[in-house]
């Protein structure tokens, strides 16, 4: 039962931030709100790999009968990592482009575009 | 080196490793930058044929990476840990849409972008987006999805709000991120479930290993909600007619064969990751929202007043007819009547057909914007005196797309109406009732921009954006008149790979 906690706090995590994009009408917000699901889905990625009493998995830093956690899921946690510093970059950069225009972050505010 | 067998992988190389060198040639002078793009873009598309020809002629071909030979797809212990590209022959389908879509898109942009607009950026955006949608297409297992998935996002986010100049762009943008990055994310979650499992990642292993349990179940929600995201189906559609609306033309044809790609994933997932769990429900559902997006969709263009948006709905609606063939096949896969081949075989079929005639209209709207400066259909009026050809173009497109019998929109929709029909006669009678409505749709918008009195003057649209607008057009004409040839060689062995391929492609990968 102790083992799931990683899990379960996982998708707590994944599901505030979706609390957070439903619910927050501030543009900052909502890209926090998606970096918090970001971060829910890697924890859960490592915590999948993870080994009761295992080392870091560097092959020649090891003793010869160690237990190594898995390094699939750092590795995929990496580049999941790598594209989440991407795209925050990138939806950041259309919420200053956004401000510059508008003068305001609220959602409610800034739609020209519906229906 | 040995470049049929290495085609796959430079597909995707190719375009990727160009894309990134053309903002350096730009440095140099623009006539380098195009003289390298047209070098990318036809290498590009003449490995995508070869590797289209092998797969269409020997059957499916896989490439492993980092292996000492392409075909050692399973590492020496026997567990399938290596990356590898699985090409079948719906794979190769949608590398040639996808190749189609971005020569002509960007045969457009040659005279459409002004130079001082983004045009060297928008150029190689276009590149990143080709080459992450033929990876899309190409993989071979499920991580790698998620990653081109997310550097198709990336670059489709910057294609819509790179013309920062203006608010609507970037917001449109925003919109469209958060949406992709969601979906990116149920994606990685699904796969994180299922690698918590099985531990693999290879989308073949996996398909063997996949027995219906509630954690199978989980994941195929989370696919499913993911990959319709990016789809644009209609629940979760919201993001797509403003990036529709807000990119530049070129760039618009190429989000419209994302969401087709992203299609293609998603019934990858369906037919072949869970096709050993055939579960009617799914199916069902596929196809009612495939039914609601075609409605929806069409009901929304009615009211739209920017010619923009007006073609975007339509394209919104034609995903919910490939949605409902393909769905239609799925209800049918366990049981295998005549119908299912036949639905799956007009969604595929429609895919390419609606690439052409969308793609079409999207340029034809382009056309005038760039001839008139305006694309409100209040304000417009009589564009057709100065504007022949796109006049004709647009009428072309209208026509195909609302599925008019000579045209290529009714051959591909006939084969969804029989085939629903048997499934079910309410779906086929709101099918056509959708279809009846986008004709109303682009008549009134034909009437509006191009019949009438000259209102405004209007600039002659240059002679590339004619020429890729023509070669669209003779592809509607084509296809339209000579269905049969396009269904018998490409679009029934991509069905076939849908519909009894499993085996094979769990074979071509683990050998056994």
């Amino acid at each position: 039962m102790i083992g799931n906690v990683p899990f379960v706090v996982c998708m707590v995590l994944v599901l505030l931030g979706l609390w957070a994009l439903l619910f927050r009408r501030n543009l900052v917000k909502i890209v926090i709100g998606v970096k918090i699901i970001e971060n829910g889905v890697n924890l859960y990625l490592v915590a999948t790999g993870y080994v009761r009493g295992g080392i870091v998995p560097i092959y020649t830093y090891a003793p010869p009968d160690a237990v190594m956690v898995l390094p699939t899921p750092q590795a995929l946690t990496l580049t999941s990592i790598v594209i989440g510093l991407a795209t925050t970059a990138l939806m950041l950069a259309f919420v200053v482009v956004i401000h510059r225009h508008k003068k305001s972050l609220d959602g409610r505010k800034v739609t020209e575009l519906s229906g | 080196m040995n470049l049929p067998e290495h085609a796959p992988i430079l597909a995707i190389a190719v375009p990727l490793l160009g894309a990134f060198a053309l903002p350096l040639w730009a440095k140099l002078h623009r006539s380098l930058r195009d003289g390298w793009l047209a070098l990318v873009a036809g290498a590009t598309a003449a490995l995508t044929a070869l590797v289209a020809v092998q797969v269409y002629t020997t059957g499916i071909q896989v490439y492993t990476l980092g292996a000492s030979f392409p075909a050692d797809t399973v590492a020496p212990g026997g567990f399938p840990i290596r990356i590898i590209l699985t090409v079948d022959a719906l794979s190769a389908f949608m590398g040639l849409i996808t190749a189609l879509v971005a020569v002509v898109g960007f045969a457009y942009a040659w005279r459409y972008l002004a130079e001082d607009e983004g045009k060297t950026l928008a150029l190689t955006l276009g590149t990143l987006l080709w080459a992450g949608m033929l990876g899309m297409a190409f993989t071979g297992d499920l991580f790698n999805l998620f990653v081109f998935f997310e550097v198709t996002s990336i670059a489709a986010c910057g294609l819509v709000g790179y013309r920062t100049w203006a608010s609507r762009g970037p917001e449109a943008a925003f919109k469209t991120m958060v949406m992709y990055t969601v979906g990116g994310l149920f994606v990685l979650l699904a796969v994180a479930l299922l690698y918590g499992e099985y531990g693999a990642l290879n989308l073949a292993y996996l398909a063997r290993q996949i027995g219906g349990s509630l954690i199978d179940r989980i994941a195929l929600a989370l696919l499913l909600g993911g990959l319709l995201m990016k789809a644009g189906a209609v629940p979760l559609h919201m993001w797509a007619p403003d990036a529709y609306g807000e990119a530049p033309a070129q760039a618009v044809i190429l989000l419209v064969a994302n969401t087709q790609i992203s299609l293609y994933a998603l019934f990858r997932v369906l037919f072949t990751l869970y096709g050993g769990v055939p579960d009617p429900g799914v199916g069902w559902l596929v196809v009612a929202l495939g039914t609601l997006t075609l409605l929806v969709a069409a009901l929304m263009a009615v009211v739209q007043m920017d010619a923009g948006r007006l073609v975007a709905f339509g394209a919104v609606s034609q995903i919910g007819y490939m949605l409902l063939g393909v769905g239609v096949g799925l209800t049918a896969v366990a049981a295998r009547p005549a119908y299912g081949l036949v639905a799956i075989q007009g969604g595929i079929f429609h895919m390419l057909n609606d690439a052409v005639a969308i793609g079409l209209l999207f340029l034809a709207v382009g056309a005038v914007e760039r001839a008139s400066g305006s694309r409100n259909l209040g304000t417009l009026g009589g564009l057709g005196h100065d504007l022949r050809w796109t006049t004709g173009f647009f009428l072309l497109g209208a026509l195909a797309l609302a599925g008019i019998p000579p045209l290529n929109g009714f051959a591909s929709k006939l084969m969804i109406y029989q085939s629903s029909f048997l499934l079910s006669p309410i779906l086929s009678a709101l099918a056509i009732l959708a279809s009846i409505l986008l004709l109303a749709v682009f008549v009134r918008a034909f009437q509006g921009a191009f019949l009438g009195p000259r209102l405004r003057k209007a600039e002659p649209v240059p002679v590339p954006m004619l020429v890729a607008m023509g070669v669209l057009a003779l592809g509607v004409l084509a296809l339209g008149l000579f269905p049969e040839l396009v269904v018998r060689h490409l679009v029934a062995p991509a069905a076939d790979a849908l519909w009894t391929g499993r085996d094979l492609y769990l074979q071509a990968v683990l050998g056994r």
